[in-house]
């Protein structure tokens, strides 16, 4: 016994050493494996503070690209007016009769960190709990897809990123309506890789991909990217397709919030069926 | 001994702000991705007690860590170098040791010691960092060559803010 205390003495530095490494690495693999556990991320208070006093500095100079963008949004959104299947004379409030006629709720929300240059990237945006934000709603932009929440705090979220290697997207051609699942190799913020395009499928430079609407998340047609280069992989069968994304993910600012209504049935649903 | 705890305190929360609101912004060509907060770590005293070099190293790690969420990434890699940073100061020790009270700076042992100091350091911390960000060995090579420019960029800046360090000191 004495001498197992001397060793533990003798190599104290070694052991407290490994104690810590053993507490990063049990952070590092909980966090990227439960979610809702842990506190210490970017939408905790403390943080989200000085990157929200940090992003009220940056947002000028991006000012001008905003602009544009939301101005292009609202000309997208005057056109789709007309068709809007509810009544514009009422409030526009999340009634029970609102709720049963629209398929998806929009939210605006503002991304206060970001980053590109990572294997897992994350974003965090202003909006909350307190704003019904909730985990596993998607989010887009006016330009594309952008990712999916994951923490929800009262005022702040954290989101996967499109950036993420651990993120895959159902995606579809646009032409041919095949599809496919889209995810993200790690290397460029500009491309991403859509697999298990079939064989027989009618591939082009310049084709756009975008979300094939199966998938409790997005709605259909929002824009991915466009095809840069596809080559096929014989023996598998399937095309293995490079993407140029449609968002600058260098430079996103306003986002929107998705919500499925019924999004939760859905899932439910299809949760049981898989279960048999 | 009450100023030089001041000045510590002082650099400390001027480094991580630097880290936070500058360097993580700043994405130069996807790979390269400085990462100056480990300067707090390497200029503490050369007598600082071990235990608290590693109780610094994690603390350093996770404040970082909270603002990218990368929980435990940044806290692993900083512990591995305070729990290092003896080996090396051991192996580029003076031939009479070091005098009692001496900080492992530019101003103390001349630039060319401080350099050959950080570059290990740095290249060390900046590997194992990016190793567990991929958790993989799959991309070694992409890996490895994060490693070698973020650790160029990292490099250039500590020795950037050992200028300005070492000015001050003069003045006093």
């Amino acid at each position: 016994m004495r001498n197992f205390i001397r060793f533990i003495l003798t190599y104290h530095l070694f052991f407290i050493f490994l104690l810590f490494e053993a507490i990063s690495f049990y952070l590092l693999i909980n966090y990227n494996h439960h979610h809702n556990q842990t506190f210490i991320n970017s939408s905790n208070k403390f943080a989200a503070s000085i990157l929200k006093i940090s992003s009220s500095f940056t947002d000028y100079f991006s000012l001008k690209r905003a602009n544009e963008d939301l101005s292009r949004e609202n000309a997208y959104l005057r056109t789709l007016l007309p068709d809007n299947s509810y009544n514009i004379n009422h409030d526009i409030h999340l009634t029970q009769e609102v709720k049963d006629s629209v398929k998806y709720l929009y939210r605006p929300a503002k991304v206060i960190n970001n980053s590109v240059n990572k294997f897992h990237n994350y974003i965090t945006i202003d909006k909350g709990s307190k704003h019904g934000i909730k985990p596993e709603m998607g989010i887009i932009s006016a330009r594309g897809l952008v990712g999916v929440i994951r923490h929800v705090s009262p005022n702040y979220s954290t989101a996967i990123s499109l950036l993420n290697t651990q993120l895959r997207i159902s995606a579809r051609l646009r032409e041919t309506n095949h599809f496919g699942s889209l995810e993200w190799d790690g290397t460029s913020y500009q491309y991403a890789i859509l697999n298990e395009i079939p064989a027989h499928a009618k591939v082009s430079v310049g084709d756009a991909v975008v979300t094939s609407g199966y998938s409790a998340i997005f709605p259909e047609e929002i824009l991915i990217g466009t095809i840069e280069d596809f080559n096929l992989n014989k023996g598998e069968g399937f095309y293995m397709i490079k993407v140029k994304l449609s968002i600058d993910f260098k430079n996103i600012t306003y986002v929107e919030v998705v919500e499925k209504i019924n999004g939760d049935e859905q899932h439910s649903l299809e949760k049981l069926t898989n279960h048999d | 001994m009450i100023n030089q705890l001041g000045r510590y305190i002082l650099s400390y929360i001027a480094i991580i702000l630097v880290q936070v609101l500058i360097l993580n912004n700043l994405n130069l060509g996807g790979y390269i991705n400085p990462w100056l907060y480990i300067l707090f770590i390497l200029i503490l005293p050369v007598e600082t007690p071990k235990w608290l070099l590693l109780i610094f190293g994690f603390i350093t790690g996770l404040i970082i860590d909270s603002f990218l969420n990368t929980i435990g990434m940044h806290a692993s890699a900083t512990v591995l170098l305070a729990f290092l940073r003896p080996l090396f100061l051991r192996f580029l020790a003076p031939r009479d040791g070091y005098d009692p009270g001496s900080l492992p700076v530019p101003s103390h042992f001349g630039f060319a010691w401080f350099l050959k100091y950080a570059i290990v350091s740095v290249f060390t911390h900046h590997l194992f960092l990016f190793i567990v960000e991929a958790f993989t060995f799959e991309h070694f090579f992409v890996t490895l060559w994060k490693t070698i420019l973020s650790s160029i960029a990292t490099l250039l800046i500590i020795m950037l803010a050992q200028l300005f360090s070492s000015r001050e000191k003069r003045r006093i």
